[in-house]
């Protein structure tokens, strides 16, 4: 018999004992119904997110001026943020620890460590405000902001349903793109302003991976416009109606690679792995946040997972039919989430199992193929939208087979996911070896 | 020292022209002591140019604890625990080495049944110790999920050891005249269990890492270390085999009845690459793992009952004279120097340190290389720094 030492119980102190007795306490009275029927939080977020939205624009909007509605809007918007950050981190921890077979995080908060996120913030606002002697202050000050600001800014234009917008922009896309792609210069002042060689860099490989794949990602992107004639992020959502096969990604070829490469290239833009050198730890020790602590890397840290986030959105809006459900008819905000928490779930998929690529190769992959290949979807998608009207019917024709084929091959990959999980899941004790299932609970 | 002039095989990393009338400088990095990826307190000075890495020159020393001297004060049984933390990653295979050059010297005779508990233990801790050298080199190349399913098997490893010398890490199992304490009841279906475990999940690491084209692309063609070069700068173990040089000190100088048992030498092929590259050297101890295993189980088929001690005093005394015995650690060739004067302990033990001597060749191969690949350079040739400083 193996002796298991009994685990010393965890010490919280101050405010965080106040806070994890809350949690501990209410955690599973509270919220655990609520939680335990669905997929994590996400759907409480929703459900939050729902009601203020709906009370927000049924008693508030018709009362108040515009401007109190604008800053009504953009508190739940940030509280939002906050919430797809906090979850992210606490759904990352979770999904590496079910990849790793562990458990991750289970004490804080009592129904699955939901409530480590949280604590974990906490300490970090409690953490000693350190700033290196050298370094360059008010740069170091700032860059938390660059970083994070602009990542909160691209979900202003960003609809979670009809109607469900900040603004709604003619040139939405080219919003958040160029909110984006403002991150780097958040990530620049960082490695600049440290005053440390590492971070430095950090800052130089995050300048040329970000500012690279800026540009694959971009044209994926336009195929898509050209195809449906508009930046406006409602106007593209609106042409996806009707169902699973109405969704962009299938509507013609192209555009079916075009996603392919635009979540490729929006991993690399968000610094996740395998693109993830800018803070490579096992380089660059953690990269352009070297140097940072506390509140300002809670902050960069934010920025990572709102940014992931957001991209996941984008994707999801443009090809991936927006808030359209796959049966045709019910639209909602939910469909939204379910889809972008999805692409972020898959991003998390991908660093836990892949290694980092080298930064020669990460330029490589940029110019020499995706560059290439975006650029051709691009051309090719502008020559489809030429010959799929009625001026060609024998190739109009042609085009509406091959969109349900493709969305076929769709269903095909999404089936072969989800019987590929389901029976990794429902085969987990014999597949993870007979030395471990000795050490499975109830074993 | 013949100097090797070694040409970087890749094209990538030849250095470009500038134009004359901008003047750069080099930027020298410091690389350690306390950095991710030199695997404890390893510095490595690097002259960069951009992500080019011109010359790294390491410096050793952080970790020195005197291990040669202090085999001067104390007696040869004192010392058994000492090499425990030369690789505290391999502290049974340390015993064995130090235990046999006792006994050589001495003239001690161990019993069979000590033979084969002490190569099933060797063998036992080179899984282990190799399934942390694959687990962080995993690590180094930015894949997390690898190092945690090797830290889980090793755990079985340790779990055994635990069993039967209540110790996780550093072990003094292996004594001189035999091993300290026989196997407790069970502990033979245990192990079986474990190398019917483990064959598997070695499969399933090659599928998530070995044959990972991005860890291919990492580690093929970069840190090539030809046989000329492994030899000359004294390369042993899986970094020597992974150069193709078919030379172990198992099958070239059996010691403990290893000539008894049928295992192969793996060497690298390049396979993926040039031959003696990061992805050899890995590779290696991936097959090194699955001989050890033809080799405990062989060991424990051949397991016969009888004492596991020598009648050896409790205060060894050495004749007088001198013996230098080297011994197949997961590292390289692990050597000891023992001079006696005929006391109770030496009066002089040089160890060599195979880590020591693989980490040589870190400045001659990291030139003109990328910042990654002095990463994964590092961790493929698997440096201990316990072992490198003593």
């Amino acid at each position: 018999m193996m002796y298991v030492p009994e685990r010393p119980p965890v010490e919280y102190k101050g405010l965080s004992l106040a806070i994890v007795r809350l949690a501990t306490k209410w955690g599973p009275a509270g919220i655990s119904l609520l939680l335990r029927f669905a997929w994590g939080v996400f759907f409480a977020a929703i459900v939050v997110l729902v009601t203020f939205v709906w009370a927000v624009r049924r008693f508030i909007n018709p009362l108040l001026p515009w401007f109190i509605r604008d800053v009504v809007v953009v508190v739940g918007l940030l509280a939002f943020v906050c919430i797809v950050a906090i979850i992210g981190i606490w759904g990352e921890r979770k999904v590496s620890g079910r990849i790793q077979s562990r458990l991750g995080p289970m004490r804080t908060g009592a129904w699955h460590g939901w409530a480590q996120s949280l604590a974990d913030g906490l300490k970090f606002v409690q953490k000693e405000d350190l700033i290196p002697r050298d370094a360059d202050q008010p740069l170091f000050r700032l860059a938390p902001y660059v970083a994070l600001v602009p990542a909160f800014c691209a979900y202003l234009t960003i609809p979670f349903s009809l109607g469900w917008v900040f603004r709604e922009s003619d040139v939405g896309l080219l919003f958040v793109l160029a909110m984006l792609a403002i991150e780097v210069l958040g990530v620049i002042m960082a490695g600049w302003a440290s005053n440390s060689k590492w971070s430095l860099y950090g800052a130089m490989r995050a300048a040329c991976q970000l500012v690279s794949y800026e540009i694959p990602m971009g044209l994926s992107l336009l195929a898509v416009v050209l195809s449906v004639g508009s930046l406006n992020l409602i106007e593209l959502g609106r042409a996806q109606e009707g169902g699973w096969f109405s969704w962009l990604i299938f509507r013609n070829p192209f555009l079916f690679l075009a996603f392919f490469t635009y979540y490729i290239a929006s991993l690399a833009s968000c610094k996740r792995s395998p693109f993830d050198l800018p803070e490579g730890e096992s380089e660059l020790v953690a990269g352009f946040h070297t140097e940072y602590s506390g509140f300002r890397f809670v902050m960069f840290f934010f920025a990572e997972y709102v940014a992931m986030f957001a991209v996941s959105a984008l994707a999801t809006i443009l090809f991936l039919g927006g808030w359209n459900s796959p049966v045709a008819g019910l639209c909602s905000p939910l469909w939204f989430v379910l889809k972008s928490a999805f692409l972020v779930w898959v991003q998390m998929w991908f660093r836990w199992t892949l290694p980092r690529i080298r930064i020669d190769q990460v330029m490589h992959a940029c110019v020499k193929y995706l560059l290439p290949l975006s650029l051709l979807l691009f051309v090719g998608s502008s020559l489809w939208q030429l010959y799929d009207n009625r001026a060609h019917p024998a190739f109009e024709g042609f085009a509406g087979l091959l969109h349900y084929v493709l969305g076929g091959v769709g269903l095909l990959l999404l089936g072969l996911f989800f019987a590929g999980a389901g029976y990794g899941y429902y085969n987990r004790n014999r597949l993870v070896g007979s030395m471990v299932r000795k050490h499975l609970p109830g074993a | 020292m013949k100097e090797i002039e070694f040409q970087y095989q890749s094209d990538l990393h030849q250095e470009g022209e500038i134009p004359s009338d901008i003047r750069t400088e080099e930027l020298t990095l410091n690389m350690g002591p306390q950095h991710p990826s030199t695997h404890g307190v390893l510095r490595v000075v690097l002259q960069t140019d951009g992500e080019l890495v011109l010359q790294a020159t390491p410096y050793v020393g952080y970790l020195h604890r005197c291990a040669e001297k202090i085999a001067e004060k104390v007696t040869y049984r004192q010392f058994t625990p000492y090499t425990d933390r030369l690789d505290y990653l391999a502290g049974m295979n340390n015993n064995l080495g130090f235990a046999l050059a006792v006994e050589k010297l001495g003239g001690i005779e161990v019993p069979a049944r000590a033979e084969y508990l002490r190569v099933i233990f060797a063998e036992l801790n080179r899984i282990a110790s190799h399934l942390v050298a694959t687990g962080c080199y995993g690590l180094d190349m930015g894949a997390f999920t690898p190092f945690v399913y090797c830290f889980r098997e090793r755990e079985y490893v340790l779990d055994l050891f635990e069993a039967v010398c209540g110790a996780r890490l550093t072990y003094s199992y292996i004594t001189i005249g035999g091993v300290r304490e026989d196997l407790p009841d069970g502990w033979i279906g245990r192990c079986r269990e474990f190398l019917d475990y483990l064959g598997p999940k070695i499969a399933e690491y090659n599928n998530l890492l070995s044959y990972n084209h991005i860890f291919i692309n990492r580690t093929g063609n970069v840190g090539v270390c030809p046989p000329d070069l492994a030899l000359a700068y004294g390369l042993t173990g899986s970094c020597l085999r992974g150069s193709g040089v078919k030379w172990d000190l198992r099958k070239a100088t059996p010691y403990c009845r290893y000539n008894e048992f049928d295992f192969d030498i793996p060497v690298g092929r390049g396979e993926k690459g040039t031959v003696g590259d990061c992805w050899d050297r890995y590779f290696v101890r991936i097959q090194e793992i699955g001989q050890s295993v033809r080799i405990i189980r062989q060991a424990l088929d051949k397991l016969t009952e009888g004492p596991t001690q020598a009648k050896v005093p409790r205060a060894v005394k050495l004749p007088a004279g001198e013996i230098y015995y080297e011994v197949e650690n997961p590292r390289g060739q692990l050597g000891f120097y023992l001079v006696s004067e005929g006391g109770t302990s030496p009066y002089r033990l040089k160890i060599r340190g195979p880590s020591f001597c693989n980490l040589s060749v870190l400045p001659v191969v990291a030139r003109n290389c990328l910042l990654a690949d002095v990463t994964a350079l590092l961790g493929s040739l698997d440096i201990v720094m316990g072992e490198v400083d003593r």
